[in-house]
């Protein structure tokens, strides 16, 4: 049963294309794409901020950046 | 009506899956993934605060080598002048200077919509080295509206301490991440972090001290070594966004949980503006509070000597809030005349950090009787400037 739910959802999933029609066309993306939008806009910039609460603070990670040693004195 | 053997069924429908999953992974449209940005970057760092200043410089290069391997190099310097409220509690009014020197490699691998990338990071301090290696894969789907990403590292240090050449030490940690960032709608975007990192070793800070209630005078302290655990687990979970505004200008927020096996729970709150402005110039305001409760063996007084397996007085290890304000200013220039350039920017960034500490009290304050010191405050001042140059 479960395989052949998985087979409807595959064969749909192939004929479409791909499994989920983008809601948001990629012509419509020029807003997603300007640099104001970015995550890590300025990645240097970034990583020294988290190294500074690293630092400072009790918790770690899921920052989306990285930091490194220890400079923490 | 021939009836079809069981077994037969089975195994049409078996091949028929193996067969639409082939067709769904040859039908997913053309590359969305893309290599890091070919970009430089120069950058002046200040942090002054709580009688610690440390600077530097720090430089990071990225560069595409072919259409689908890119490579970035990063150099970064702190100058450390301290004689912060640690150094100053445990070695009385001295001020020690070192510096940290961390070099970075970066090599990232783009195959149609998977980009794969490997690290590795160097940290020498004249007491602390670290090195660091780490290797993630991040996968574009769903009509590129979805990234999702995993990663694995791996950092091994060595601790020293200065003054005391027969110490040595070590640690290391494993770091898993998964993300899934979203394309909502053609103004949002939202992404969704989790991270779990295991520590092992010698996990101290080892000039800190802790101190507990001299019995032969309750007014006073007596300084001893503190005793971490040599394991520490922690998770945290992130949820960001940004949201295009109509005019132009981008608004985003950022909130964080995470706790670990020391018993620290904590969270933080981020929201902040970006505004471009005037053809060439972009301002940035932002605002950052942050919350934890301490360490279940942290105490900044102990009662008397070794009353705990385990204690500690480091002042992160405490509770405490950060509220933090920011603002940034940059200008951007356009490209030059030659093509070489596409465009660069000159960038300011300044931080205040407000740590109000709930349970760390001033030990310097010798007129007071141990324990009743005046709590703990932390101001500080983080500056940025910065040159970029895109080509």
């Amino acid at each position: 049963m479960i395989e052949r739910l998985l087979l409807l959802v595959l064969v749909y999933a192939s004929l479409t294309g791909c499994s989920i029609e983008p809601w948001v066309k990629p012509y419509e993306r020029a807003n997603l794409a300007d640099p104001i939008m970015s995550f890590s806009e300025d990645p240097l910039s970034q990583g020294y901020i988290h190294h500074v609460l690293q630092a400072r603070e009790g918790a770690r990670g899921a920052e989306g950046g990285s930091g490194g040693g220890c400079g923490c004195n | 009506m021939q009836k079809v053997a069981p077994g037969v069924a089975v195994a049409v429908t078996r091949a028929l899956l193996l067969f639409s999953l082939l067709l769904l992974l040859a039908s997913q449209p053309a590359r969305g993934a893309v290599l890091p940005v070919e970009r430089a970057d120069a950058l002046y760092h200040s942090y002054d605060g709580g009688g610690i200043n440390i600077s530097g410089p720090a430089v990071l290069v990225r560069k595409s080598i072919t259409d689908s391997l890119s490579a970035s190099a990063k150099y970064y310097v702190d100058t450390i002048s301290s004689a912060s409220i640690d150094v100053e509690v445990i070695l009385g009014a001295s001020r020690y200077e070192e510096e940290r020197v961390e070099n970075s490699f970066t090599l990232d691998y783009l195959q149609h919509k998977t980009l794969i990338s490997l690290g590795y990071t160097n940290s020498k301090e004249n007491d602390f080295l670290a090195d660091t290696i780490s290797f993630s894969v991040s996968q574009d789907m769903f009509g590129d509206l979805t990234t999702v990403s995993m990663g694995y590292a791996y950092g091994s240090n060595k601790v020293g301490k200065t003054g005391d050449p027969s110490f040595s030490a070590e640690s290391r940690f494993d770091n898993f991440s998964t993300s899934v960032s979203q394309i909502l709608t053609k103004n949002l975007i939202v992404a969704l972090a989790f991270d779990v990192t295991s520590d092992a070793g010698f996990l101290n800070n080892p000039y800190r001290k802790i101190r507990y209630i001299d019995p032969n005078d309750s007014n006073n302290f007596i300084l001893d070594s503190e005793v971490y655990p040599k394991t520490r687990t922690s998770t945290a979970l992130a949820v960001r966004g940004r949201y295009f505004l109509p005019y132009h200008a981008a608004l985003y927020a950022e909130y964080r949980l995470f706790q670990d096996s020391w018993g620290i729970n904590s969270n933080n709150f981020e929201v902040g503006y970006t505004q471009p402005f005037a053809e060439h110039w972009k301002a940035n305001l932002h605002v950052r509070n942050y919350s934890q409760s301490s360490a279940s063996f942290y105490s900044d007084l102990f009662p008397y000597a070794n009353a705990q397996n385990f204690m500690a007085r480091d002042k992160e290890l405490s509770t405490y809030t950060n509220l933090s304000f920011g603002f940034g200013i940059s200008y951007e220039f356009s490209g030059s005349e030659t093509g070489f350039i596409d465009k660069s920017s000159i960038n300011f960034k300044y931080d205040m950090l407000n740590i109000i500490y709930k349970d760390f009290r001033d030990a310097r304050q010798t007129a007071y009787a141990s324990g009743s010191e005046p709590l703990y405050r932390l101001n500080a001042n983080v500056m940025q400037l910065f040159f970029s140059l895109w080509f």
